[in-house]
């Protein structure tokens, strides 16, 4: 990657950022915390990595992302709306009745949604159902997932880590979003998950941990994923909850909060003055 | 045939000219019998080991990505262990996921309680849009699961395992939704699910001919959309309703129908035969279908005091 895609990938992740504040904080409440977090890998994927195409949805061929982390769609939906899945006045519509944009990612509602979720733990099975019928169709696509560090709690997200390894399921690579914090607290003290790239790497799968918020970082390790066969990819990202909002970041309460316009429109001020 | 057998059949026979169709298990291959689909279809064919709730998520993931899964367990797993995998993954997302619960109600024989589904329809038919299935015969089945591979959105097929029976002529056609009035009568309706019940529902009705009392049966075959016309139609004209389910009258045939004769204003008499809100235990056949009350006697037993306490009125 050359220095100057790194800086327009940071440029870009600070208005996904930015449009995720706006998105939220025009509604006054929302997943805030694990939105941000995923911000960064999402940008290299969607701006970078992947084969899709806006005008063209559910196009033969194309890239897959399953956000099994399901409360995260507002952060995918700044993302499709900048790329022209659909228009950008949508965001403001945001869990509005009637919306085609809910808290949780909905695939016949919203044009880019590859799969419904938001009963976490189900994302990864369904990534590696997919990747499957990739392989039956003889297509060589990725297929993408992202979790979540508390939804790695979940019993089924272990029996999906068996399968993708058992079927050798290379095509697919999947995120850990490790923000450190789950709803009830940090996610060390609730249930700790630790020594987690450890227990992918037991489970069979290409294991990477890399800093969450590096888009370099990020955009190696994806590289690295694709040239590694024969079992699936486990990038675990070490994240901030609420990333680039101060009022969010290290605030336990961030996983879905309430907070005004002007306190969104501050953190998109203060995410302004950064330069790269 | 083993309605296993027809079932991984039919599965084979559409497999050869549809693409689309794979079979995904949870270490039950041997019991639901597709062993042979696996070896005419290797590479679509999955079995996920011991883990029911992947199995439905990797079939949610199968179908957005254009195939149609058929995904199998015996139906206290299909149902209660992956209710929100199904729910979500699968009947939210409108996907094609086709999964089957085996081994219904009493059929669980030896497996006991614990195995022992009387509970499964009812929990699926509080999911918007699901189709549940039961067919009653070999023919129903074989003709049945091509409907299901059309229908774009989920199925429950809730599936007699072992032994077969053919009831119906080969000529015979099938929809979902469709029920099939069996025999004609006029006194007493008796409206039935699944294989072991049309065969004690015609057992009933036999007995209750010899007794002067002539009993229409229908064979619902698909719970959710309940046929309401054919039902509703017969009930009017004998006044009688006999439901005949080897699952809980709870929330499965025998609600299905007082819903749709209570919100039609139907005048007619009902009885539910069916599990009476118990737990399974173990047992042979013939003891289940005494210790749970579904025999044919006492499908009699209903429709005589149906019929007597019509007259009395």
């Amino acid at each position: 990657m050359t220095a100057t895609q790194t800086v327009e990938l940071k440029e870009k992740a600070r208005d996904i950022r930015k449009m995720t504040l706006d998105t939220i904080g025009y509604l006054g409440v929302g997943h805030i915390g694990g939105t941000l977090s995923v911000v960064d890998m999402l940008t290299v994927l969607y701006y970078k990595q992947m084969n899709i195409d806006p005008e063209n949805p559910r196009m033969d061929g194309r890239d897959w992302l399953v956000m099994s982390k399901g409360h995260a769609g507002p952060a995918l939906y700044c993302i499709l709306a900048d790329l022209g899945f659909f228009p950008k006045d949508w965001l403001h519509t945001l869990n509005v009745g009637g919306t085609s944009l809910p808290s949780h990612c909905d695939r016949v509602r919203t044009a880019g949604i590859d799969m419904s979720t938001g009963s976490l733990g189900q994302g990864l099975s369904a990534a590696v159902g997919i990747a499957l019928a990739q392989r039956i169709d003889g297509r060589d696509n990725w297929v993408y997932a992202c979790i979540g560090d508390g939804e790695s709690q979940e019993g089924q997200i272990w029996e999906a880590g068996m399968t993708a390894a058992h079927y050798r399921v290379d095509r697919l690579i999947a995120f850990t979003d490790f923000n450190k914090m789950q709803i009830d607290g940090l996610t060390q003290t609730v249930m700790n998950i630790e020594d987690i790239a450890a227990k992918w790497t037991a489970f069979g799968w290409h294991t990477q941990r890399i800093d969450g918020h590096d888009v370099e970082a990020i955009d190696a390790a994806v590289e690295a994923a694709k040239a590694e066969t024969g079992r699936p990819h486990m990038i675990v990202l070490d994240t901030v909850k609420g990333k680039g909002a101060a009022f969010a970041e290290g605030n336990l309460g961030n996983h879905n909060m309430v907070f005004d316009y002007d306190t969104a429109k501050q953190a998109m001020d203060e995410l302004d003055k950064e330069t790269y | 045939m083993d309605m296993r057998d027809v079932y991984c059949q039919t599965l084979i026979d559409l497999a050869a000219e549809d693409d689309r169709i794979v079979v995904i298990e949870a270490d039950l291959m041997n019991a639901t019998g597709t062993k042979p689909f696996r070896a005419a279809y290797p590479e679509r064919t999955f079995d996920v080991g011991v883990s029911e709730a992947d199995m439905v998520g990797v079939a949610a993931g199968l179908s957005v990505a254009g195939k149609v899964p058929f995904a199998a367990s015996f139906g206290c797993f299909a149902a209660r262990r992956v209710y929100d995998q199904f729910f979500l993954s699968a009947n939210y997302a409108r996907l094609n996921v086709n999964l089957v619960g085996t081994d219904p109600g009493v059929t669980a024989l030896y497996n006991g309680g614990t195995h022992m589904t009387f509970e499964d329809a009812g929990i699926m038919r509080n999911i918007p849009e699901l189709r549940i299935l039961e067919p009653s015969d070999e023919v129903s089945l074989r003709k049945l699961i091509p409907r299901i591979v059309d229908w774009p959105q989920s199925v429950y097929l809730r599936l007699h395992r072992k032994g077969g029976w053919s009831y119906y002529e080969e000529s015979e056609d099938f929809e979902i939704g469709r029920a099939k009035t069996v025999r004609d009568g006029s006194d007493v309706t008796l409206v039935s699910l699944g294989m072991v019940m049309l065969q004690q529902s015609l057992e009933a009705a036999a007995t209750l001919e010899s007794r002067g009392i002539r009993a229409e049966v229908i064979d619902a075959l698909t719970l959710k959309p309940l046929d309401r016309e054919r039902i509703l139609k017969s009930a009017r004209k004998t006044g009688a309703v006999v439901t005949c389910e080897n699952h809980n009258v709870h929330n499965g045939l025998g609600s299905a129908v007082a819903e749709a004769l209570a919100e039609d204003g139907v005048p007619a008499r009902l009885r539910r035969i069916g599990c009476q809100d118990k737990f399974g235990e173990v047992g042979k056949l013939d003891y289940l279908l005494e210790a749970f009350a579904l025999s044919a006697p006492h499908i009699v037993d209903a429709a005589e005091s149906l019929v007597n306490s019509k007259h009395a009125a």
